[in-house]
C-alpha cells in the first residue's frame, strides 16, 4: 500500500488543488501535499533491510488477460531516488509559490503530476506500466515549460517533448519483442533470462537510446540547454535533479540487466560517449555568458559522470553512480535554485551583471558557495564521494578512462569556481547590486537551501548510510557478479 | 424455397432491422410535422432509435454466435463493430442538432440518412457473403454521398459530394469486379465456401489474385489508403462537421470490418501472399498521412489527413492476420471513436455559423477563454498521438503487440516512429491551446448535446486508458 499511497497522493493532490478556491489555499495545499508524500516516503527507511531483493513490493492484476500487471517495488538503487523526489518536489513548490502568478492552479497541479510520473517510473516493475508513467511525464514537463518558461518557450517545450518521445519509441518495439521472447513483461523476471545475443544487441541499442536522450549523453543532449533555460526555475529544478535521473536508472533497472552481454559490448562506446560529455559539457560551461545555461551545461558533464560509473560494470562503478543520480539532484537543484532567486530579484542571468555581491548579500553568497563547492565535488561533501567512487570503480575496469574523467573534475571546479568569481568576487561596481537594491534571502528561501545544504554535509562525512542501502543490490546486478567471476578467474590464474 | 425460412434466426439481424424500420419512422413522423423550423423532436427520435439499436446490439451479446440463410453472422467481431457504429452514429446526431439551419429545415431526410448508413455500416460487419457485402457497402456510401453534400449552401460541401459519390462510385466498380472474380475462383459467394474451395486447390488461381487485387483497392478507397486517399481531405473538409466525424469512424470500422472478415474468413489460405502488400500499403499509409497533416493549416484537413494514417495503423493489425490483430483492430476503432468524435465536437463549438470549418490558429489562447473545453481538446491529441496513460496509446500498443506477435517487427517500427512524427501537429494544437493569446475573440457555441458529446468523449478516453482491461475484453476478433 505504501508505494501506491506515495504515487497517487500527488493526483488526490492535483484534483484537490484545481477544484480549492483562491491562489493561497491552492499553494498551501500543494506544498502540504508533497511534504506529507515526502514524511510518508520517509517511512520506506523506517521499514528498510540492506537486502538485495525489491521490497514493499505490490503485484495487482491491471491486464491480466495481457500479462501487464500493477506491480511496483523498491530497492537499494531505486530508494534514494524516491526519496530525492519527494524532497526536491515540495522545495519546488516552495519556490513556485512565492513567485509563480499566472494560472496557479494549473501549474502546481502540473507539477504534483509531474511527481506522480517521476515516483511511478522509479517505482514500476512491470515493463507497459513503467512505459506508461515514463511517457506520461513529458506531458506536464512539456506544458510547465511552454506555459510558465521564458521568451523562447514554445520552442524549447515541443522540442523536448518531440526528441524525447521519438528517443522512446523504439523502446516499445524492444518491449514488445522482449515479451514475445521471454513471454513476460515482469521485469524481475527478465533480468534472469539469458535472451539470444542477436535479440540482446539491438532491443539493448533500441532502450539505451530512450535513456541516452534523457540522461542526456553526448550527442544526445542538445535539447537540455534550451529545456533548462527556458523552463521556469521549478520546472529547471525538477528537470536537473529528478527527470535526467529516469535516463540513468532506465540504463540500471533495464539495460544492463535484461541485456547483460550486449551491455559488456558496448562498454567501451558508451563511456566514451560519456567521457566526451564530460569534458564537452565542462568546455562549454566554462564559455557560457549566462549563469543558468553554465549549470544547465554542468548536468551534461555530471551526468556523463554518472554513465561513466555505470558502464564501468563493477560495483564500486555502479554504486557511485546510483549516489552520485543522488548528489547532482541535490547540488544541481540547490543551482537552479539559486540561479532562480537571483534572476527573480534582477531578471538577469549575465555573469556580467553581477560582480562582488559578498559585499552586499552575504547570505546569498555563503549558499552560493557551499552549493558550487558541493557541485565541484569538494572532499567532505557529497559529491565528493560520489565522484570518488565512480572513479575508482572507472580505474579498475579501464584506467584510461580514469584519466580522463579526473580531468573533467578538474574542469568542474574550474568553471564552477568561475561562475562564483563572476557572481560573488570582485568589485561591487554595478549600482542594482547594491545592498539597497538587491534584498538578501528571506527567511523562506534560506528555508529551502538548508535542508539541501544538511544533506550535502551528511553524505559527504556518513556516506555508509546511503551506501549501505544501495550496495547490496548493486552486488547483486547479474553484470557486477560476472564482472567479480571474472576477477577470482584472472586473479587465480595469476597466482 | 420455403418462407418461413426467411425468418429463422432473424434476430441475428436485430440492431439492423431496428435501425432500417427507424429510418423508415423519422421520414414518417417528418412528413406529419407541422413546424418545419425545429428538428429537436426528430433529433431526440433519432437518438432514441439509435439507444433501441444499441440495446438489441447488448441484447445479443448474450447468446451463441447464430447465422442467417450464409449471408450474415452474429458473433462477437459483429456486435463489436455494431458497437462502434452506434458509438458514432450517436455522436453524430447528438453534435447534428443546432448545426445547421439547413439541417433543421429539411431534418427528416438528414437524420433518416444517418440512420440508414449506420444500418449499412452495421451490415458490413454481420456479412458473410460477397453480395451482402456489396449490398451494405452501397448502402452506407450512397447515405454518406448525400450527407456529405447536405450543407447545400456551400459550394465545398457539393464539391465535396460530387467528388465523393465519383470515387466511391468508381471504388465500388472495383470491389464489385474483385467479388465477381472471386466468385468465379471460389464457386461461391459464401466466405466459408471460397475458403473450403482455395484449400481444396480447387479454385482457379488466375482469377483469384487479380480478384483479391481488386478487393483491396476498392475497400483502400473506403478505408482512405494511400494511394487511394486522395478524396479523404476534400470531402472531410467540405461535409458537415457532424457527419466528417460520424464517418470519419463509422466507415472506417464498417469497411475495416468488411475488409477483416474477406480477408481472414474467405482467404486465410493466401495470407503469403496479401499479407505484404498490404503491410507495405500500411507503411505508406501511415507516413504520406502523417507527412501530409505536418503541413495542415485547416484543422478539418488535417484531422483528415490524421484519419488516414490512422487507417494506415489499423491496417498494420490486419497484416498480423491474427485474432489478436482483428480484436487489436476493434479495440484502436472503439478507442477512435471516442477520441476523433470528441476531436470533432470540439471543431463544431468553435464553429462560426456557415463557416464549416476551423483555421489552427483558432486554437489561440482557447485554454483563457475555455478551460474546460481546451483541456478536453489536449486529452483527445494527446490520445490520438498515443501518450499513455490515455485510451489512444491502448489502441497502438494492442495493435503493435499483435504485429510483433506475427513476425512484423519492422511495420512496427515504422509505426511507432510514424507515431512520434504524429505527435508533432497534434502537439501544436496543444500549444495553440494553451500557448499563445488569443488573436480575437472567438465564439462557442454551445448545446446541450454538444456538451454532453465533449464530456462523454473525455471521460471515455480517460476511462478506457486508466482501466483497458474491461473494455478489451468487450471486444472479440476474429477466429478467436
Amino acid at each position: 500500500m505504501l508505494l501506491s499511497i506515495l504515487i497517487f497522493l500527488p493526483v488526490v493532490g492535483a484534483l484537490v488543488v484545481l477544484l480549492a478556491p483562491g491562489d493561497r489555499v491552492k499553494k498551501g495545499l500543494a506544498f502540504g501535499v508533497t511534504v506529507a508524500t515526502f514524511a510518508i516516503s520517509l517511512l520506506l527507511l523506517n521499514g528498510w533491510q540492506d537486502v538485495p531483493g525489491m521490497q514493499f513490493v505490490e503485484r495487482y492484476a491491471w491486464l491480466p488477460d495481457l500479462d501487464i500487471y500493477y506491480y511496483l517495488g523498491v530497492d537499494g538503487i531505486s530508494l534514494w531516488l524516491i526519496l530525492l523526489t519527494t524532497l526536491m518536489t515540495p522545495i519546488a513548490i516552495a519556490f513556485s509559490n512565492q513567485h509563480v502568478k499566472e494560472s496557479v492552479g494549473s501549474y502546481l497541479a502540473l507539477m504534483l503530476l509531474m511527481e506522480t510520473a517521476m515516483l511511478g517510473v522509479f517505482l514500476s516493475l512491470d515493463l507497459v506500466l513503467f512505459y506508461v508513467f515514463w511517457e506520461f511525464s513529458l506531458i506536464p514537463m512539456a506544458l510547465l515549460i511552454g506555459k510558465w518558461g521564458s521568451q523562447n518557450r514554445v520552442y524549447a517545450a515541443v522540442k523536448f517533448f518531440l526528441y524525447t518521445l521519438a528517443g522512446s519509441a523504439l523502446m516499445l518495439v524492444a518491449i514488445l519483442v522482449l515479451y514475445f521472447n521471454v513471454g513476460t513483461f515482469d521485469v524481475l523476471e527478465l533480468q534472469n533470462m539469458g535472451l539470444p545475443s542477436g535479440v540482446q544487441q539491438w532491443a539493448f541499442l533500441a532502450f539505451v537510446l530512450a535513456f541516452a536522450i534523457k540522461v542526456p549523453l553526448f550527442p544526445f543532449h542538445t535539447w537540455l540547454p534550451d529545456a533548462h533555460v527556458q523552463a521556469p526555475t521549478a520546472g529547471s529544478v525538477i528537470l536537473a535533479s529528478v527527470l535526467l535521473k529516469m535516463g540513468t536508472y532506465g540504463l540500471l533497472r533495464f539495460a544492463l540487466p535484461f541485456f547483460p552481454d550486449a551491455a559488456s559490448n558496448y562498454t567501451s562506446l558508451l563511456s566514451v560517449l560519456a567521457l566526451v560529455g564530460i569534458l564537452y559539457g565542462a568546455l562549454v560551461a566554462l564559455v557560457q555568458r549566462d549563469l543558468k545555461s553554465l549549470v544547465a551545461y554542468s548536468s551534461v558533464a555530471h551526468m556523463g559522470f554518472v554513465v561513466l560509473g555505470i558502464f564501468a560494470l563493477n560495483e564500486q562503478g555502479i554504486s557511485g553512480a546510483v549516489l552520485q543520480m543522488v548528489n547532482h539532484g541535490l547540488s544541481t537543484g540547490a543551482l537552479f535554485l539559486m540561479v532562480g532567486m537571483l534572476y527573480e530579484r534582477r531578471h538577469t542571468r549575465l555573469l556580467k551583471d553581477f560582480g562582488g555581491l559578498w559585499a552586499s548579500v552575504p547570505v546569498f553568497s555563503f549558499f552560493f558557495l557551499v552549493v558550487a563547492m558541493s557541485s565541484a565535488g569538494l572532499p567532505g561533501l557529497n559529491g565528493f564521494i560520489g565522484e570518488f567512487t565512480i572513479l575508482l570503480g572507472t580505474y579498475a575496469s579501464n584506467p584510461l578512462f580514469a584519466v580522463f574523467g579526473t580531468a573533467g573534475v578538474i574542469l568542474a571546479a574550474w568553471y564552477l569556481l568561475h561562475a562564483f568569481r563572476q557572481v560573488v568576487q570582485g568589485a561591487l561596481e554595478n549600482p542594482a547590486n547594491f545592498k539597497e537594491n538587491l534584498p538578501d534571502l528571506n527567511w523562506a528561501e534560506i528555508g529551502q537551501l538548508v535542508p539541501l545544504v544538511l544533506l550535502f554535509f551528511v553524505i559527504g562525512l556518513l556516506p555508509n548510510l546511503f551506501l549501505s542501502k544501495i550496495n547490496p543490490s548493486v552486488a547483486a546486478l547479474e553484470v557486477v557478479q560476472n564482472g567479480v567471476v571474472q576477477t577470482e578467474a584472472s586473479l587465480a590464474t595469476d597466482h | 424455397m420455403d418462407i418461413s425460412l426467411l425468418f429463422d434466426n432473424v434476430t441475428v439481424l436485430l440492431p439492423e432491422i431496428v435501425l432500417a424500420v427507424g429510418a423508415m419512422v423519422v421520414l414518417l413522423v417528418d412528413i406529419g410535422r407541422r413546424s418545419r423550423d425545429s428538428a429537436g423532436p426528430l433529433a431526440g427520435l433519432t437518438v432514441v432509435i439509435l439507444l433501441l439499436g444499441l440495446g438489441s446490439t447488448l441484447f445479443l451479446w448474450g447468446r451463441p454466435p447464430a447465422e442467417y440463410l450464409g449471408a450474415a453472422v452474429s458473433d462477437g467481431f459483429a456486435l463489436s463493430v455494431r458497437l462502434v457504429v452506434l458509438i458514432a452514429s450517436l455522436f453524430g446526431a447528438l453534435l447534428s442538432r443546432d448545426y445547421l439551419p439547413t439541417i433543421e429545415r429539411r431534418s427528416g431526410e438528414y437524420y433518416s440518412l444517418l440512420l440508414l448508413g449506420a444500418t449499412g455500416m452495421m451490415l458490413m460487419g454481420t456479412a458473410t457473403n460477397l453480395i451482402v457485402l456489396f449490398i451494405a457497402l452501397e448502402i452506407f456510401s450512397l447515405a454518406l454521398y448525400i450527407l456529405s453534400g447536405f450543407y447545400r449552401e456551400s459550394a465545398r460541401s457539393i464539391e465535396a459530394a460530387m467528388k465523393y459519390f465519383l470515387l466511391g462510385a468508381f471504388a465500388s466498380t472495383f470491389f464489385a469486379y474483385g467479388a465477381a472474380l472471386l466468385y468465379g475462383a471460389g464457386g461461391s459467394v459464401n466466405y466459408v465456401r471460397i475458403h473450403e474451395v482455395l484449400v481444396a486447390g480447387a479454385g482457379n488461381p488466375s482469377l483469384v489474385l487479380p480478384g483479391i487485387a481488386l478487393l483491396i483497392v476498392g475497400f483502400g478507397f473506403k478505408v482512405s489508403l494511400v494511394p487511394f486517399h486522395m478524396w479523404t481531405p476534400d470531402v472531410y473538409q467540405g461535409a458537415p462537421t457532424p457527419i466528417t466525424g460520424f464517418m470519419s469512424i463509422g466507415t472506417k470500422a464498417a469497411a475495416f470490418a468488411g475488409f477483416m472478415r474477406v480477408m481472414m474468413t474467405a482467404l486465410p489460405s493466401l495470407y503469403d501472399q496479401w499479407a505484404m502488400p498490404l503491410a507495405v500499403l500500411a507503411a505508406l499509409t501511415m507516413t504520406v498521412g502523417n507527412l501530409t497533416a505536418l503541413r495542415q493549416s485547416s484543422v478539418k484537413r488535417m484531422l483528415a489527413y490524421s484519419s488516414i494514417a490512422h487507417a494506415g495503423t489499423i491496417l498494420v493489425a490486419l497484416v498480423a492476420g491474427s485474432a489478436a490483430g482483428s480484436s487489436a483492430a476493434l479495440f484502436y476503432l472503439f478507442v477512435y471513436a471516442f477520441m476523433n468524435a470528441g476531436a470533432f465536437a470540439v471543431i463544431i463549438a468553435l464553429e462560426r455559423t456557415g463557416e464549416g470549418d476551423v483555421e489552427q490558429s483558432r486554437f489561440a489562447g482557447m485554454a483563457e477563454q475555455y478551460p474546460a473545453l481546451a483541456l478536453a481538446m489536449a486529452v483527445f491529441m494527446f490520445s490520438l498521438s498515443g501518450i499513455p496513460p490515455l485510451a489512444g496509446f491502448f489502441g497502438k500498443f494492442l495493435v503493435f503487440k499483435a504485429a510483433v506477435e506475427a513476425g512484423w517487427s519492422w511495420l512496427v517500427v515504422i509505426a511507432v516512429l510514424n507515431s512520434a512524427i504524429s505527435a508533432y501537429y497534434y502537439l501544436r494544437v496543444v500549444v495553440a491551446l494553451y500557448f499563445t493569446a488569443a488573436e480575437s475573440e472567438s465564439v462557442r457555441r454551445t448545446s446541450g448535446g454538444l456538451n454532453f458529446s465533449v464530456a462523454v468523449a473525455a471521460i471515455a478516453v480517460v476511462l478506457i486508458g486508466l482501466y483497458p482491461g474491461l473494455w478489451a475484453g468487450l471486444l472479440t476478433g476474429l477466429g478467436g
